[in-house]
């Protein structure tokens, strides 16, 4: 057998591959539509491009290893996250093709830029050389600046496309000053062999700052505290179905990425970064939960809620281990559907130009649709935590592994922070329930493609809730295979 | 250690250390003992330049920006298609046609972008301005 043609093989991109030719023909074809027609029929193109790439994931278990000269990696923990991410893709398209409608934009590269930004997110979760994950971290951001200006007609997209842009742009060039470094101080780029390196060698000042900075690029990736600050500027002015995508999708990736970085490559100096990230975990789960505590805005709540939930994922890394991992794992799975599908009971409330975005306008929903007040009452009884929804299991794997780790400390304040969670997450089920909104305010039938993107959200939420036991193995076994690559 | 590692760029740090000391000192030096004597004739467009007509905070059309993405875009094509060609025969013996395939690929990426782009009337400066905002913004 030839070694090197072994070494191409096109398995280990295939979901990638599929994403990319669906956002190509996509883009190709919109400028072909007519400026007046309607653009719904590229987003099934887009939504059928996600369900063939889910496939091509599903196709790819039975192939693991390494391919593409090394630089991609195929395993269970891979093919996790790119079911995640390709998933969330999908409910965000279905959110997506009546609020393009409402909001009246006309634009097919909208699920182009989705779709090109997908395949960024999947090669974050599978590449093992860091200028791959560099270039996949810049394929996924650069879609998603673009996406979160696309309400064209509104002066706070633009601003949040903007700010996204410049505070994004330099969180990148720090991960890639980190890369640089570590290029300096080992000779290499490829995670395992920086992990050798590591392993035999003494830790030197230049291997240290290199740690730090490629830290301080992913934690704003993840908008963990102290590097949180544009979250809720960037959440409230972007589209909301973009918004869905973009506190679950990239973050999900930076998760991927990060646990590659710091257990692949970086695993021997966890002395070092350890209390980093317990720090980095305190206070995303405080500042988060205190700033939600005081939003009127929803779109702000669901932004400061999100620090929080990377502050829990946080708590897992600093737990370590194997069940650190796969709790760090299987929480942002969970915390994808629940978000995912929170965002998109947004997206369908807040109606042309978005203009019911405040609590307030959630009073009477119950009423008004009980589909959406259903649903959100699941995802927020989730991101809550309570019992059989997937929130429940994900923050019970995580204080588990921090206890078994003796995390006291730490899962005392998690706990805590989990209860004062609460009040806001409750606020929205009572407002809705319990007040009475305006009496003219019309009904709001769900239309199909809505109600299929919250079905999807809302049965994987209770069913990681109800069955999380073969999610979790799977978890399991993509962090025991990350720990374990040479 | 640290020391240890960066020993080997002292040179580099003391010849940045020199540039920068002579390119400040002179500026430096002129602005302390240097004369100015400013005249009419001094203040005026030097040889063959233009005499001003006002200051640069014009509204430019955005055509002008996206053109100069657009060259950029481009000229980035050519940056990579220059080593590619270097390497081309190592490529062919040791990968076979995979590494012409691939550049195939590539160009034909970046020529759906041209369709797209031509397609949308980015490069027809025969468009009004006006007239185009007018119908983009419905």
């Amino acid at each position: 057998m030839n070694p090197t043609t072994n070494e191409i093989q096109s398995i280990a991109i295939l979901p990638e591959l599929i994403l990319s030719v669906a956002g190509i023909v996509v883009m190709l074809a919109d400028p072909f539509l007519g400026a007046k027609s309607n653009r719904r029929p590229l987003g099934y193109l887009a939504l059928a491009g996600t369900v063939a790439a889910l496939f091509a994931t599903a196709m790819q278990r039975s192939s693991p290893g390494a391919s593409y000269f090394r630089v991609i990696q195929v395993d269970d923990f891979s093919v996790f996250f790119h079911f995640v991410i390709i998933a969330i893709t999908a409910v965000v398209t279905l959110s997506s093709l009546d609020y393009l409608e409402q909001q009246r934009i006309r634009a097919g590269e909208y699920y182009a830029l989705l779709l090109f930004g997908t395949v960024g997110m999947c090669l974050m979760t599978s590449a093992r050389e860091l200028l791959m994950l560099f270039i996949a971290l810049e394929i996924s951001s650069i879609a998603t600046y673009v996406l979160a200006g696309f309400r064209l007609r509104s002066a706070a997209s633009a601003e949040s496309s903007l700010k996204y842009f410049l505070l994004g742009s330099f969180a990148t060039a720090f991960f890639l000053y980190g890369v640089a470094l570590i290029y300096g101080a080992t000779g290499t780029t490829n995670i395992p062999a920086i992990a050798a390196k590591l392993a035999e060698g003494s830790t030197t000042g230049l291997t240290v700052m290199a740690l730090a900075l490629m830290i301080v690029g992913m934690a704003f990736k993840i908008s963990a505290a102290p590097f949180h600050v544009w979250t809720p500027d960037v959440y409230e002015g972007a589209p909301i179905p973009v918004v869905a995508l973009m506190s679950t999708g990239p973050k999900a990736a930076a998760f991927a990425l990060m646990l590659r970085v710091l257990f692949g490559a970086f695993g021997s100096l966890n002395e070092w970064w350890m209390p980093l990230i317990w720090v980095a975990a305190v206070l995303s789960m405080t500042l988060g939960n205190i700033g939600a505590l005081m939003q009127n805005n929803v779109k702000r709540m669901l932004a400061y809620s999100s620090i929080a939930h990377a502050g829990y994922v946080l708590v897992a890394f600093a737990a370590q281990k194997e069940a650190g991992v796969s709790a760090a794992i299987f929480y942002t799975a969970t915390y994808a559907a629940m978000n995912v599908g929170a965002f998109a009971v947004a997206s369908y409330q807040a109606g042309e130009g978005e203009r019911y975005v405040s609590i307030d306008d959630f009073a009477g929903l119950g009423r008004r649709s009980p589909v959406l007040a259903t649903t959100l009452t699941i995802f927020m009884l989730s991101l809550i935590g309570i019992p059989l929804t997937g929130g429940f299991f994900a923050k019970f794997y995580v204080f588990k592994a921090a206890l078994a780790s003796d995390m006291i400390w730490l899962t005392v304040i998690g706990v805590a922070n989990s209860a004062i969670a609460a009040y806001y997450y409750l606020r929205l089920i009572v407002v809705m329930y319990m007040k009475e909104g305006d009496e003219s305010t019309p009904l709001l039938p769900v239309p199909v493609s809505v109600a299929t993107g919250l079905l999807v959200a809302a049965g994987l939420t209770l069913y990681l809730g109800i069955l999380p036991e073969s999610t979790l193995d799977f978890a399991i076994k993509g962090a025991r295979q990350l720990l374990l690559i040479h | 250690m640290t020391d240890n590692q960066l020993l080997p760029y002292l040179p580099v740090l003391l010849q940045l250390l020199v540039a920068a000391g002579i390119g400040a000192g002179m500026v430096a030096l002129s602005a302390i003992i240097g004369h100015r004597k400013y005249s009419r004739v001094k203040m005026q467009a030097y040889e063959c330049g233009m005499t001003p007509t006002g200051d640069a905070q014009h509204r430019f059309s955005v055509k002008f920006y996206l053109v100069a993405m657009l060259f950029i875009l481009f000229d980035v094509e050519a940056i990579f298609l220059i080593p590619w060609a270097v390497v081309y025969k190592d490529l062919l013996r040791k990968f076979g046609w995979f590494g012409f395939w691939e550049m195939i690929i590539y160009i034909g990426i970046v020529l759906v972008g041209l369709i797209y782009i031509w397609k949308k009337g980015v490069i027809d400066w025969n468009v009004d301005d006006a007239k185009e905002s007018a119908s983009g913004s419905d």
